[in-house]
């Protein structure tokens, strides 16, 4: 009796986990994906160019107009990419942190405050340097999560998704204004203001990738070292701690890797949202809910649908274009209907 | 009967009559707080009314004012005043009438001060519906209306919808709405983009609201609209006020829910499109006039035509504001914006501790 125990215990926890086999699977299709977007991201735009032109771009040839497009597009492809992981990753790692399934950077507010930060930032300390830029849109990203976060867990029933979702709302909307008020009476930074209205992948250049890769990898690395603190932090505070995880620290650190994700990605691409919601509830799906794989999902998730909706962007408004964060904002806000839909009143 | 039967009963009947009295009394001074408050009120909007039309770059006495308003041919006031400020500080008044009846309307009608027509999407929709009217249809003022209003109402039924599964529940209502309202905006960002270039004045029009250029044609319908389906609200008000006991309640009383129901929507739709159609969604206001118009006339009768007030001044106000007091001249969405938000996170703040609703 007692040796048979550990045996149906075991076949329990085997019949929850996905088998490992279609977790590979999953991984290499999305992989797949990726190289598929990517691949359309730098072919097609406002100027079709044939594939054997890609390639010769890609050698270095920049002579030509086709080949001349084409290495402007891969910078974008890049920074698409990059940018939809990081959102990804720091959604998920925030709706594991708050537990709560309508946590991502656009609707909690984080992005735009990193915006008025980086807007604020020009404006009144004439600041340049690509990487004070980035620290400062951290800082700003930093400081809203905190306050949106107090806000929504003031008083009863914690941070529950309504409270967490309203106080986001309603910070991002003073925060917007605040960014028109600090722009509108200088004309330099009225000219740029749109980038830091809607986000968007267009500007994407080598240097401004090169300037925020060091930050988010190592936000990456952060929180892909807490995916096992996120699981025990899951089952609740106490019982993580009955776990041996020190609640307080752990939490600290898997939201200081999102902040710094999603800081860093709106440093270059000015506010996308919705991308850090659907992704890791559309990998939950495939994956389930173990964070140690969920994360590298979200991350590879994240880089598909972001690039795919620059593509989408690109093709749709021929021969405009238009900026990925209105694509995201109209494929992510159904999925948060959805979510919402689903839910129980009770857990709202 | 005895003596000290009689007695009890005359005591009785004598404490049954001064407490009636006191109720009397009572319901006498909250009438009159009513009455003094909305008194205050309209004050308040004729005097920033005219003091907006008084002040800008060249300052006019109230002399002249006066004179433009009675149609005098006033020397240079004639044109400042009459032309360019007087329509602007006009639809000033008229969209936050609108805003401050709507809003108010379905913070009282689904008993949730956050299920106001900004926060839930209507004004989105309504401000989408006409950016595309404007800038890719090239409509004129009456057709641009007319897309608002009917997008409004989409938008409406459409959260209603989204939103019914076993009975509405005010959070789930609320959360959708800002689901489709987010997805709104981004659609106007996209009309507006479509646009030769991006333009800010447009932009801020449609994403915040602005009383920019404002011209008489843009006023015409606002003003229409007012004189329509402010009766039928108010008419509406007694009823308004009776559900929200709750269906069943209202029902057994006289009152019949869904007819009511139907033509406060309308209404309040239709003021809230015809606004948003002139000079956007400006931020915040149908969702604050409700709770201020509360707390200064307290638990008085209807709030309808407080609110309505508490919103024409904010618009009036916070347009003067964003026009001369700040050294650039900002968009009034953008001074309601900035003004309104932390009041917003107050309300939820103290919500939260109080842990009941705003």
């Amino acid at each position: 009796m007692l040796t048979a125990l550990p045996a149906e215990t075991a076949s329990g926890v085997a019949a929850v986990r996905r088998p490992r086999r279609s977790r590979a699977l999953w991984l290499i299709a999305l992989i797949g994906a990726l190289t598929v977007v990517m691949t359309l991201s730098l072919v097609i735009g406002t100027r079709a160019v044939a594939l054997d032109d890609v390639w010769a771009a890609l050698g270095g040839a920049t002579d030509g107009f086709d080949r001349a497009s084409v290495a402007k597009r891969v910078p974008r492809t890049l920074l698409a990419a990059v940018a939809g992981a990081a959102l990804a990753v720091s959604g998920a790692v925030m709706q594991g942190v708050t537990r709560n399934p309508l946590a991502d950077p656009g609707i909690l507010g984080i992005n735009t405050g990193a915006s008025l930060a980086v807007v604020a930032g020009l404006a009144f300390f004439g600041l340049s340097a690509a990487t004070s830029i980035v620290w400062v849109a951290i800082s700003g990203a930093a400081v809203t999560a905190l306050f949106v976060y107090t806000i929504g867990s003031l008083g009863r029933g914690g941070a529950t998704p309504l409270k967490l979702a309203l106080a986001g709302a309603a910070t991002s909307a003073a925060l917007a204004s605040f960014i028109t008020a600090v722009a509108l009476p200088r004309g330099d930074i009225a000219a740029n203001i749109r980038s830091w209205q809607i986000g968007g992948v267009g500007g994407g250049t080598f240097s401004s990738l090169g300037q925020v890769m060091p930050f988010l990898v190592v936000g990456l690395v952060v929180c892909l070292l807490s995916a096992k603190a996120l699981n025990s932090l899951a089952l609740g505070d106490d019982l993580a701690a009955g776990l041996g995880e020190r609640v307080a620290v752990a939490r600290g650190a898997a939201a200081l890797g999102a902040v710094v994700l999603c800081g860093a990605a709106t440093a270059v691409t000015g506010p996308i949202g919705f991308v850090g919601l659907v992704v890791p509830h559309a990998c939950r799906l495939l994956t389930g809910v173990d964070h140690r794989w969920l994360l590298p999902y979200s991350a590879l998730g994240g880089a598909v649908l972001l690039t795919a909706s620059d593509v989408v962007g690109r093709v749709v408004a021929r021969p405009a274009e238009i900026d990925v964060g209105i694509v995201t904002a109209l494929i992510g806000a159904p999925f948060f209907i959805w979510i919402v839909r689903r839910s129980k009143v009770r857990a709202l | 009967m005895s003596a000290a039967d009689v007695r009890d009963a005359t005591r009785a009947s004598s404490a049954i009559a001064s407490a009636a009295h006191e109720v009397a009394r009572a319901r006498r001074a909250r009438g009159r707080r009513r009455r003094t408050v909305i008194g205050v009120l309209v004050a308040a909007v004729v005097v920033v009314f005219v003091v907006s039309l008084m002040v800008g770059r060249t300052f006019y006495g109230p002399a002249e004012v006066l004179g433009v308003l009675l149609g005098h041919d006033v020397p240079g006031a004639g044109f400042t005043v009459g032309r360019l400020r007087l329509p602007r500080a006009v639809l000033a008044v008229a969209a936050g009438l609108c805003f401050g009846l709507g809003g108010v309307t379905f913070q009282t009608m689904l008993r949730n001060p956050l299920a106001s027509p900004d926060i839930i999407g209507i004004s989105s929709g309504a401000s989408a519906a006409a950016a595309f009217a404007i800038i890719t249809l090239s409509l004129d003022d009456a057709q641009v209306s007319a897309f608002a209003i009917v997008a409004g109402l989409a938008v409406a039924v459409l959260v209603y919808l989204l939103s019914k599964k076993g009975g509405v529940a005010g959070t789930r209502l609320v959360l959708i709405g800002i689901g489709i309202a987010a997805m709104l905006d981004s659609l106007t960002a996209y009309v507006l983009s479509g646009a030769a270039q991006w333009d800010l004045q447009e932009a801020t029009r449609w994403l915040t609201g602005s009383l920019n250029g404002t011209s008489w044609p843009q006023v015409v319908p606002v003003l229409i609209a007012l004189a329509v389906l402010t009766p039928v609200l108010l008419s509406q008000s007694r009823d308004l006020s009776v559900t929200q006991l709750g269906d069943d309640t209202a029902s057994a009383l006289g009152v019949r829910v869904d007819r009511t129901r139907l033509i406060v929507i309308v209404a309040a739709v239709g003021l809230i499109s015809f606004a948003t159609a002139a000079c956007g969604p400006i931020a915040f206001v149908a969702f604050l006039s409700g709770p201020i118009a509360a707390r200064i006339v307290g638990p008085n009768g209807s709030l309808l035509v407080p609110s309505a007030l508490v919103g024409a001044l904010l618009v009036l106000v916070a347009d003067v504001v964003g026009q001369y007091a700040l050294g650039t001249r900002f968009p009034v969405g953008v001074v309601t914006g900035v003004l309104g938000a932390p009041y917003l996170i107050y309300l939820i703040v103290r919500t939260n501790r109080a842990g009941g609703s705003l």
